[in-house]
């Protein structure tokens, strides 16, 4: 079969299973709906914006082995910006697009406002990667830490996103009455577009990875004086993946803004930059399927603990150090996890 | 690989497949019914157990919020179930902590609506958590009811959401009052935690009601919740030689505030003027002698010598060993009252009749006063103004919404007489 074909029809496939799991997720099968499932496809839904946050950030600290600490920031960035397209031109986009049938022209509406959020961050991560990946060493932590503090400050003196109050009705945007139309497709769909920019994430960081260019980043991360040597012009290639990183933790912040149709800086502090590095180090630094194990346990443990009340925070915490301790190098290490592996056959490196 | 290509688009075939199945099965068969949360519930009666969900800070930053009105929701809800529930029925609070993040919020509460089909939700104090949660109520259509959050927005989500509180505006405005009026100052400062949506609103509406009565606002400094050093503010504000402070952020920093500022040299003679965040047993413990003289507007005063007033404060402190309820905590307490209350009247827990009989709500004899609610949605009351003396907060002056004679404590007995229309006027 010619390699187009193929992954045409792979990619069918995997639009169509997540269109199947969408259906049974969002109304259940044949009139009967999963008990309480409002409340496990929001986990859900979280778990794909976590992936999309971790397996991106893995990019640069993973693979790179830069040391990232402002992935919540890019997250803003993007989530803000793709907010504000969202609310103030949401209407206009919609009336342009007067003849395509309804979802079509919801589903552009939605890829124009992430896109221009993905730029935006992306943007930003350059702007913060140029001066600070020039140098070697611990700088890199030090101006990302800066710059996430600093987006949330920006974006609280800004009131036409909402300022301390929060952005909210952000898919409804300004218009009086509310525009309904946003919401309602994204209630029934949301679950899906997550989980495919979730795939196309993983999609993209794999084959950047497995290419020379992620050959390059390893070298970088395993001896960057020696990559150097190498020919390799280390600050590009670092700078590159930083971009890349950046752009696609503001997809996640995209999605996460039309999916929770409110944006507050408060869901973007260093805590929540931690929280990402967390997923990438539990699941294993370097590998992709650690970083989405990573993503799924911490975002779904603490859910898991709710029965044990006040004491949550502190087996969550304890988990963690257990885990750590027994594997310092995370869940996964630099392995990952294949189907093939699974049944026993050996992958040829 | 042969066969490996073979599974390969062997999967890539059945998914299709799938999705063609699918596709025409859902337009086969009927959607779910989606309109009700909780289902199950019969039209008229109430259930044997009625079960109300509670979000709050239980940890976070904010903890000692969300414990003070869990406090105050459970004693309410052990004094109905004590007296017989609501009309037999009893009534179980189920507790989810949000840590103060409002994405959090937005999880609990639709983990509470969904999984533990709750019937109603009571919280949060944090208006941004509100405002993250309360979407989520509206859709399903479960009333909920927030003790304290003072935020305008929040009752603007929806006609499920109700408050027992004061808005914002109204105490910007009360502080504006008692600066002006009672205190006869003219030359204001004020210092916002800009990072708090609850600080920003007060200092916004502060501003216009003391400018409009003819105060002059001498200058305006930010901080941000969690700084630890104020003296840049401080510095700016001392030159600026105002006669009061207004810092309308949380108890949390004020303290520290305080002192630095009687460290730089502002007198305890300028006072320091807050809201309803500041009210915590910890706000002493922050700022001790320098916060002498301070004044902050809230919605009880502990030394009210109302009967109903005192017999709440006698059975919290036996309750919770000695602690002394502060306003969140008499706030929990009456909100949750006035939707047991509500659901009393209504007779059932469906969602529609409990929010009909919560809007109906006139003159509800609650422990920080006679709570009514507009046609906002929102309560109708006056504020109280307390000082800071010693480490005890003593009762200052009360300041009602315009149109609405205050009712001071020592009338607090007073019968109910025919306020309504005024207050309906003045709730416009």
């Amino acid at each position: 079969m010619p390699p187009l074909v193929k992954k045409l029809l792979w990619s069918l496939g995997t639009v169509g299973i997540l269109l199947v799991v969408n259906q049974v997720m969002v109304n259940g099968i044949g009139g009967y709906g999963i008990p309480a499932q409002d409340y496990y496809v929001r986990v859900l839904t979280l778990v794909g914006i976590s992936i999309i946050a971790a397996v991106s950030l893995n990019l640069i600290n993973g693979y790179t082995g830069q040391f990232s600490i402002g992935h919540a920031g890019f997250m803003a960035v993007g989530g803000y910006t793709a907010a504000y397209i969202s609310f103030y031109y949401g209407a206009g986009i919609l009336n342009t697009l007067q003849g395509l049938p309804l979802p079509v022209a919801l589903t552009i509406r939605l890829f124009i406002s992430l896109l221009i959020g993905v730029v935006f961050s992306a943007l930003a991560g350059f702007v913060v990667g140029m001066p600070s990946l020039r140098l070697k060493g611990d700088y890199l932590a030090i101006v990302t830490l800066g710059f996430g503090e600093i987006i949330r400050i920006i974006i609280l003196s800004i009131d036409s996103v909402g300022g301390a109050r929060g952005f909210s009705s952000i898919v409804q945007g300004a218009t009086e009455p509310p525009d309904q139309r946003m919401f309602e497709f994204l209630k029934e769909s949301i679950f899906f577009w997550v989980f495919l920019f979730a795939v196309i994430t993983v999609v993209i960081v794999k084959n950047l990875v497995n290419s020379t260019f992620g050959r390059a980043l390893t070298s970088i991360r395993e001896n960057e004086i020696a990559a150097e040597a190498m020919g390799i012009n280390t600050t590009r290639y670092k700078v590159i993946a930083f971009v890349i990183s950046a752009g696609l933790a503001g997809l996640a912040g995209g999605l996460f803004a039309h999916y929770d149709n409110y944006l507050n800086t408060n869901s973007f502090t260093f805590v929540k930059s931690v929280e990402v590095i967390i997923m990438i180090v539990l699941g294993g630094m370097g590998s992709i399927t650690g970083a989405i194990l990573g993503a799924t346990v911490l975002t779904i443990l603490p859910e898991l603990l709710r029965d044990l009340q006040q004491y949550r925070m502190v087996i969550y915490s304890l988990l963690l150090i257990v885990i750590m301790i027994v594997r310092p190098q995370g869940i996964l290490g630099r392995r990952e996890l294949s189907l093939s592996g699974l049944f026993g056959k050996k992958k040829t490196v | 690989m042969k066969f490996e290509r073979f599974g390969r688009l062997f999967v890539a075939i059945a998914t299709s497949a799938v999705l063609v199945c699918a596709a025409l099965l859902n337009t086969a068969c009927e959607k779910r019914d989606t309109q009700g949360g909780p289902t199950g519930q019969s039209d008229a009666g109430l259930p044997k157990e009625i079960k109300v969900g509670i979000y709050m800070p239980m940890t976070g930053p904010t903890a000692t919020f969300g414990t003070s009105s869990v406090h105050g929701f459970q004693m309410a809800a052990d004094e109905l179930n004590a007296a017989g529930g609501i009309n037999g029925s009893m009534v179980k609070l189920i507790v989810e902590d949000d840590q103060g993040k409002p994405d959090e919020a937005k999880t609990v509460v639709t983990k509470l609506i969904s999984k533990d089909q709750v019937v109603a939700v009571l919280g949060e104090v944090g208006s941004s958590r509100s405002i993250a949660a309360a979407p989520i109520c509206q859709q399903n259509k479960v009333p909920m009811l927030t003790p304290s959050s003072t935020n305008e927005e929040v009752t603007k989500k929806g006609d499920y959401i109700f408050r027992v509180c004061y808005i914002d505006p109204f105490q910007g405005e009360v502080g504006a009052r008692f600066a002006f009026e009672t205190l006869k100052f003219k030359k204001a400062a004020i210092l916002t935690d800009i990072k708090n949506d609850y600080s920003v609103g007060l200092s916004k509406t502060f501003k216009e009601a003391f400018t409009k009565m003819g105060g002059q606002i001498v200058v305006e400094q930010t901080y941000q919740e969690g700084d630890t050093n104020f003296n840049a503010q401080l510095t700016g504000i001392r030159a600026a030689n105002p006669e009061f402070i207004y810092a309308p952020g949380y108890y949390t920093d004020i303290g520290q505030i305080a002192k630095q500022a009687r460290e730089l040299g502002i007198k305890n003679e300028v006072p320091l003027i807050g809201g309803d965040g500041w009210d915590s047993p910890k706000l002493w413990e922050g700022g001790k002698e320098a916060l002498n003289g301070c004044f902050f507007s809230n919605h009880y005063s502990i030394s009210d010598p109302s009967e109903h007033v005192q017999k709440f404060i006698k059975s919290f402190q036996e309750k919770y060993k000695g602690e002394t309820p502060d306003a969140l905590a008499a706030l929990a307490y009456d909100g949750a009252k006035v939707l047991f209350d509500a659901m009393k009247r209504a007779n059932s827990v469906k969602g529609d009749k409990v929010r009909d009989e919560l809007a109906k709500t006139q003159s509800y004899k609650g422990v920080t006063g006679l709570i009514s609610i507009n046609k906002d949605r929102n309560a109708v009351k006056s504020a109280v103004i307390l000082e800071v003396r010693d480490g005890k907060y003593v009762y200052k002056d009360t300041i009602a919404p315009p149109g609405m004679t205050a009712e001071k404590p020592a009338a607090a007995e007073a019968p109910k007489t025919a306020e309504e229309p005024k207050k309906e006027a003045a709730a416009k």
